[in-house]
């Protein structure tokens, strides 16, 4: 399913890659999903709570997921996903983010350098957990 | 019967709900008869060795079960449970 950010969500995503660098950032992808696309209304930004590691590791804890739920519920919309960055690294999910996926969620990627966002792209668990399918990301 | 409240992401295997009612005495036995209800949903909360995958967080009420007495806290009738993601990744191992 394609998954719909307008420039002005992608811009905040990539900002936080930026600011966060060289550690990794993550966020809520906020929507509507209408059966045949995902479209991003909002995304909010989560603070990275992993103790340790955060070049490469990210957090969002529980209490955080259950208040990004409500809060969307409150204004007729879902978590879409979350978005994460990979700093120095590819925008493609790892084997650790797999392990801990959830089905259904989109999960952006952006691959952040010391200067710039070099790319962002969208995947999907699979739902037998074996992998995942890329979504296109449409503006 | 107490509820289990289903996320966003796992309706897709209650038949879209996002409240399920199951029988059982305690949190283990309700997630028990939640996941043999509805198969699908065992790949995403369970191991391959059976436990709870450590991403899924259980809360009676408010509070997390793990702090409480884990799969054998005791649930009542009126008792609702909901199964919360936490979100985690990052780049490699």
């Amino acid at each position: 399913m394609p998954l719909k950010i307008g420039a002005g969500d992608v811009g905040h995503i990539h900002d936080h890659a930026k600011e966060t660098y060289p550690e990794e950032c993550a966020g809520a992808l906020v929507g509507m999903d209408t059966g045949e696309m995902k479209v991003v209304v909002d995304v909010w930004r989560a603070e990275n709570t992993h103790e340790d590691e955060r070049s490469r590791r990210f957090l969002i804890e529980p209490l955080k997921i259950k208040e990004f739920e409500e809060r969307a519920q409150e204004r007729d919309m879902d978590v879409l996903g979350f978005y994460h960055s990979h700093p120095d690294h590819p925008a493609e999910p790892s084997e650790y983010d797999r392990e801990h996926a959830w089905p259904y969620y989109s999960y952006v990627i952006a691959s952040v350098g010391a200067d710039n966002v070099e790319d962002m792209r969208s995947w999907v668990l699979k739902d037998d957990r074996s992998g995942y399918d890329e979504e296109p990301i449409v503006g | 019967m107490p509820k289990v409240k289903i996320p966003t992401p796992l309706r897709q295997y209650t038949s879209g709900n996002s409240e399920v009612e199951v029988g059982g005495g305690t949190a283990g036995d309700a997630l028990g008869n939640l996941v043999e209800e509805h198969p699908d949903l065992k790949q995403h909360l369970y191991t391959g060795d059976g436990k709870l995958r450590s991403f899924v967080n259980v809360y009676k009420g408010d509070e997390d079960i793990r702090y409480l007495d884990g799969q054998d806290t005791e649930v009542s009738q009126d008792d609702e449970l909901s199964i919360i993601p936490s979100i985690a990744g990052g780049r490699c191992k």
